[in-house]
């Protein structure tokens, strides 16, 4: 007993630095993936929180967004900040253009007729790029410093784009946060999401509130399309269907409407992919992420920040 | 409704045959009795056009000099040259009427391993030689039942000997013995270099100390990544296309893992370096069929040749079209006849046929012995290291 003891020491003594070590690195990697999928997820919760549509070409804005910013600091030589707010501004346009378009006429339809009319969209803006821009992949200039600090002392590293990325989407809730408990335009626009027909009798310009809530929302996807353009360095027409659903995902674990629900939910999904490939199921990581979303909901229907509120009849 | 349709269902199908009927006149109108009859089944349009394009141009650069240097068996080469569109379906035919239609003594194609085999079973039906330059699948000259097709040939490695090579290279050149496999789960090419690599790598004595996989089109690989720099192997064995393998060599580079990383001819694209960037790209190495940085004297004259037709370098495609015409030139002298039926028997027969690259011998499964060429990144240019004989 006394042997198996100091054996358990030695081991333990043995292992624990490199150990530790690996799981702060993972814990990084999954932060970081994570604070991606936050950053999408923003933009499609909103959305959904204020006209309840499950906007699939959020995706699709997103590689919109990373291919306006390839454009600006690739021909033009725009730089960071710039690039990023030009290309949020016109993700903005764009997705006003689509409701008008797209949205707009279907939506005193049934729910599944503008959930089709979102797939569509997704459909034509991944072939429509494809046509202009070429299936094949580009690469994002160097616009961040390509810079690894280490943690700790340790040889865990992590990326300073990647604090870039958890720095935006950080701020980027707040704002939204802001925007939509202490402004005008939030209040009108929780007041269409809680009852569509009273809000119009109390005056609220309803298109004017759906527009500005797709601006925004596209606005957010058209910055994360930057970031993650220059985080990975590559893009293509497709970017932006996995990410889309991901975020999808993300949104719904963390109480689909919920702004800090898909923050919440972009990290725990990102940690989930990277833990099951920290313990050896790389091939399984969307397998169990889904299955942990399963899961989650069996127990929580209103995702991870979801009140329980029953529906009225 | 249905009626318009089929109306214009069958003014296609007219249309089609007198644009077929024009192309096959205009063959015949410069058919000079004196040659013998080559059919290209190429993707000149389509998905995977550059390749169809590249092989093509090697081939007429070769053709032409044959032709000047007074041809094959005293007869000129003419060439009947035919689009596949990149598509399985149309390289099945496009053999079939090269075979009947315009008789030809041997077809060259396809580009990729997918055609190649849509448009084998024509022409092995109608016992004329196919020829590929560039299928490195496993199984194109080989059919499910591991019997050999007789009439399909190829003349560059399999998929399986890029393996094979790159784990000898591994443990003998660079003495590196323990070693960590990161294979594209979702292709056949990444997986059989992989099989491969591993069984020769152990055999020689070296350690595989994990295999982790990936997905095509993922983009965050740094979860398998960390895993495989905690196991500390002093080699990456990555396989696959460049696309994801510059974002693996990028983000391993980021994680400190600083180790040499081997791959095979799936690297081969200037976009790699563009997705890493130069300084992620130290210690890279991979396998090729060519490089265009070899300086024996052979590839010194194809490249002045090219670069005289084109006026551009030739890339790994435009050498293996160039030396499959002269492939094919050698076996019908051998043949002493341009008959199909000999042609295969002297095909089959082909011994240290020198090309430039690589010697070529062709074994009983009609795939070819020749020598790799392994390629090292030096400031993110491919650089040619050495050619390694079988």
């Amino acid at each position: 007993m006394h042997l198996g003891k100091l054996f358990l020491n030695a081991s333990l003594n043995f292992d624990w630095g490199d150990k530790m070590e690996q799981l702060i690195q993972q814990f990084v990697n999954g932060v970081s993936l994570g604070s991606i999928y936050a950053l999408i997820a923003l933009g499609y919760t909103m959305v959904y929180g204020i006209i309840k549509l499950i906007n699939f070409a959020h995706g699709d804005i997103y590689m919109i967004g990373a291919y306006i910013g390839f454009a600006l600091t690739t021909f033009l030589h725009v730089g960071f900040f710039p690039a990023l707010i030009i290309s949020m501004l016109l993700c903005a346009l764009l997705g006003v253009l689509i409701e008008k378009v797209a949205y707009k006429p279907v939506r005193n339809s049934t729910r599944i007729a503008a959930l089709i009319t979102a797939i569509s969209v997704s459909l034509f803006l991944e072939y429509g790029m494809m046509y202009f821009v070429k299936a094949e992949t580009r690469t994002f200039p160097e616009l961040l410093p390509n810079k690894q600090i280490s943690i700790l002392n340790t040889n865990a590293v992590l990326d300073i784009k990647n604090l870039y990325i958890i720095f935006v989407t950080i701020s980027l809730m707040l704002i939204l946060q802001y925007i939509i408990y202490k402004t005008k335009v939030g209040k009108s626009m929780r007041a269409v999401s809680l009852d569509r027909d009273a809000a119009q009798l109390m005056g609220i310009d309803m298109n004017k509130t759906i527009s500005y809530t797709f601006a925004i929302g596209s606005a957010l996807a058209g910055a994360a399309g930057v970031l993650v353009g220059t985080y990975y360095n590559s893009i293509n027409p497709l970017m932006g269907v996995v990410p889309g659903l991901k975020a999808f995902v993300a949104a719904v674990i963390g109480g689909i409407g919920i702004i800090p629900g898909a923050v919440l939910g972009g990290f725990f999904l990102g940690m989930t992919e990277t833990m099951v490939s920290a313990f050896g199921g790389s091939l399984y990581k969307d397998a169990v992420a889904f299955a942990v979303l399963i899961l989650v909901l069996l127990a929580k229907p209103n995702g991870l920040l979801g009140r329980n509120i029953k529906e009225k009849v | 409704m249905k009626k318009k349709i089929s109306l214009f269902m069958t003014l296609l199908l007219a249309l089609s045959l007198l644009t077929g009927c024009a192309q096959s006149t205009s063959n015949v109108a410069s058919n000079v009795p004196e040659t013998i009859k080559v059919g290209l089944n190429y993707e000149l349009s389509g998905g995977v056009a550059t390749y169809g394009q590249s092989l093509t141009s090697g081939v007429e650069l070769a053709v032409e000099e044959i032709n000047k240097n007074g041809g094959v068996l005293g007869k000129q080469l003419e060439l009947v040259k035919v689009d596949n569109k990149s598509d399985n379906a149309e390289a099945a035919n496009v053999s079939s009427r090269l075979a009947t239609r315009d008789k030809v003594v041997a077809i060259l194609g396809a580009a990729t391993s997918g055609n190649t085999k849509a448009a084998s079973p024509a022409a092995n039906e109608n016992k004329v030689p196919l020829i590929s330059a560039s299928a490195t699948a496993d199984d194109v000259t080989v059919d499910s039942n591991g019997k050999v097709r007789e009439y399909v040939f190829k003349t560059c490695f399999s998929d399986s000997f890029q393996g094979v090579t790159m784990a000898n290279f591994a443990f003998n050149d660079l003495n590196l013995k323990n070693a960590a496999v990161l294979v594209d789960n979702t292709s056949d090419y990444s997986k059989g270099l992989a099989k491969n690599f591993k069984e020769t790598f152990t055999k020689l004595g070296g350690n595989v100390l994990t295999e982790e996989a990936y997905q095509a089109k993922d983009t965050d690989y740094k979860a398998v990544l960390t895993n495989m720099k905690a196991k500390n192997p002093d080699v990456l064995y990555v396989p696959g296309y460049y696309e994801e393998v510059g974002l693996i060599v990028k983000q391993a580079r980021e994680l400190g893992l600083n180790v040499t990383v081997l791959g095979g001819d799936g690297y081969d694209s200037p976009k790699l370096l563009e997705i890493a960037g130069a300084e992620a790209l130290n210690k890279v190495y991979y396998t090729n069929h060519y490089s265009s940085m070899d300086n024996a004297p052979d590839v010194v004259k194809f490249k002045e040749a090219f670069n005289a037709k084109y006026s551009k370098d030739a890339d790994a495609f435009n050498a293996l079209g160039y030396d499959l015409a002269y492939f094919l030139a050698d076996a019908l002298e051998r043949a002493g006849v341009a008959d199909s039926v000999k042609l295969k028997d002297a095909l089959a027969s082909t011994n240290g046929f020198k090309g430039i690259t690589g010697t070529l011998s062709v074994d009983e499964f009609h795939n070819p012995v020749k020598a790799v060429t392994i390629l090292q990144v030096v400031d993110g240019n491919p650089t040619f290291l050495k050619k390694l004989e079988p």
